[in-house]
């Protein structure tokens, strides 16, 4: 009896172990691909290099990392005040009965497939941006929208995680001071959740760079270095997504080099909202 | 300078707004793809194959696709996600080796499918040599959903009361006994809720199926088939302006599919949640 029991315990352990392996295994074999290109054309002229020419043998792929970033940088301009305005108001504003509809709601937008939302991107937001800026409408905006939408149900369930974790006693403490329910949420709630907040916002960041299928159909892919809003742009993951079907030899490598540099930024990225969400809680 | 209860008002407008701003994009998504779509909606649709490389026809083929592989990545997952989380919640205390697994799954859950994508292509196609397939997508898409099943398994293991398991043991029942016949079926309606979020999920993923599964527009009759699921499907036809009208209508069946899968896992875990209180 207490063999079979050991048994199992061994058994379960090598399951959990091997569920572990999965996250060794991926990184093994992205890093393997892609490693010896980068150490052939050297990492630094890899990132900085303006001309990605992949039948030529010339790799550099700092435009899309730019591309990249700003897509990013956008998605959160646009998500952020909306994720915020939400997890507020669902936390400390709504009626129950309001909270049980919009945030099921909110969470919903996050089982849409992302190719949806590419599709919705080239047949409703592109022709707007293209009618009312005069441009081809495939652009960092678009993308910046899209994805916006995309991370919204990110942003704000881990926002009003984090309000509503606030104690009780402070809103109370701030009420009996004679302070307003708004006053109370912008001078005490907020302030208490604010690594929370942050995040939140990091792993929104994470998520939008990671996305590839809707921001292949409306970002334009062209190889240039964005300088305005409406400009096409071509970002890591969909340089990867593009390519991939035909690529061999170096060019195949240099694609499992571009996973490498998406790798190591959202690794980046999530271990810092990993980081600030411990230090939140070490700090109660 | 504006009182505080004017402030109050119009922060609380404001407020409002914008939770029905988010309200109104969901709806919007939802109400364009259905007037769009809903109308090449018909059974001849569902249940014919796509012909002229999706120009017409139906979708019946990448149905048959996307149930396949998302029942067989279910198959290979659960059985790994659910004895995971046993062991986390029942065979440790919260000691280095759990956080380390922990820590793994959560790593796990941030990385994005394209990377997943890469991964399976050199994998599963290339070094196992078993190419374009739904095993190799299956087997892919399992390591994508192992965090989500971990997750929601260990909080429903988690969830069953300490008394239970203490009036098995009482009873003279082993670990395993109390494990098998008393703590798993109180956690059954959580980790179904786990396991169909992992539907969901491989039902809508596009780029891990597209760089392990192939795209071969046959029915698939063996897991060694390469296959399109209907995401696959949606988005070739999309992109390469194939039939706006045909994508539309995919579109509508799989924004309906993935919904109902979240709605599901909406009730299970609200009866859930209601009957432990």
């Amino acid at each position: 009896m207490k063999k079979l029991e050991n048994t199992i315990k061994f058994f379960l352990m090598m399951i959990a172990l091997s569920s572990l392996s999965a996250l060794f295994l991926i990184t093994f074999f992205i890093f393997m691909e892609g490693l010896p290109i980068l150490f052939k054309q050297g990492v630094f002229a890899f990132i900085t290099g303006l001309k990605w020419a992949p039948t030529k043998g010339s790799f550099g792929i700092f435009p899309m990392i730019v591309g990249s970033f700003q897509v990013m940088f956008g998605a959160i301009v646009f998500s952020v005040p909306l994720a915020l305005l939400c997890a507020i108001y669902l936390a400390e504003f709504s009626s129950p009965l309001a909270r049980n509809i919009i945030k099921p709601s909110i969470e919903l937008l996050a089982g849409i497939p992302s190719v949806v939302y590419g599709f919705i991107g080239i047949q409703v937001i592109v022709p707007i941006i293209r009618i009312a800026f005069d441009c081809s409408g495939f652009s960092v905006l678009g993308c910046s929208i899209v994805l916006g939408i995309m991370v919204l149900p990110t942003i704000t369930s881990i926002s009003f995680d984090s309000i509503m974790a606030v104690p009780v006693t402070y809103r109370q403490g701030s009420i009996a001071l004679g302070a307003t329910k708004w006053q109370t949420v912008k001078m005490v709630v907020l302030p208490a959740a604010r690594t929370g907040i942050i995040a939140a916002i990091i792993l929104g960041m994470g998520r939008a760079i990671g996305e590839t299928m809707a921001v292949i159909m409306i970002a334009g892919n062209s190889l240039i270095i964005p300088v305005s809003p409406l400009d096409p742009v071509r970002t890591l993951t969909s340089n990867i997504a593009l390519e991939m079907g035909y690529a061999s030899g170096e060019h195949r490598q240099a694609l499992f080099a571009t996973g490498v540099i998406l790798f190591v930024i959202i690794m980046g990225l999530n271990s810092l909202a990993n980081y600030v969400a411990s230090a939140m809680s070490r700090s109660k | 300078m504006i009182s505080p209860q004017r402030e109050q008002f119009w922060a609380e407008m404001v407020l409002k707004l914008a939770a029905f701003f988010s309200l109104f994009i969901l709806g919007f998504i939802l109400f364009y793809i259905t007037w769009k779509g809903v109308s090449s909606i018909s059974l001849s649709f569902l249940l014919e194959n796509p012909s002229d490389m999706g120009r017409s026809g139906g979708i019946f083929a990448p149905i048959v696709s996307t149930f396949m592989l998302a029942f067989l990545s279910i198959l290979i997952s659960t059985p790994m996600g659910v004895g995971t989380s046993i062991f986390l919640t029942e065979y440790t205390n919260e000691s280095r080796i759990t956080r380390i697994i922990r820590f793994g799954a959560d790593c796990l859950s941030g990385i994005p499918s394209i990377i997943f994508g890469l991964f399976g292509f050199v994998l599963f196609v290339i070094k196992l040599n078993l190419g374009w397939c739904i095993l190799s997508g299956a087997l892919t898409m399992s390591f994508m959903i192992l965090p989500t099943i971990i997750r929601t398994s260990e909080e429903a293991i988690k969830s069953v009361p300490f008394d239970l398991r203490e009036a098995s043991y009482s009873l003279g029942a082993s670990k395993w006994q109390t494990i098998t016949k008393v703590v798993l079926p109180e956690a059954i309606p959580g980790i179904v809720t786990g396991v169909i979020l992992g539907i969901g999920r491989c039902i809508g993923e596009t780029a891990v199926v597209i760089f392990t599964a192939g795209a071969a527009l046959n029915t698939p009759t063996s897991i060694f088939d390469s296959a399109r699921t209907m995401a696959v499907h949606f988005y070739i036809i999309a992109r390469e302006g194939i039939s706006t009208q045909k994508a539309y209508a995919t579109a509508f069946v799989l924004v309906v599919l993935v919904l109902s899968i979240n709605f599901c896992t909406y009730f299970l875990m609200h009866k859930y949640i209601s009957k432990k209180k």
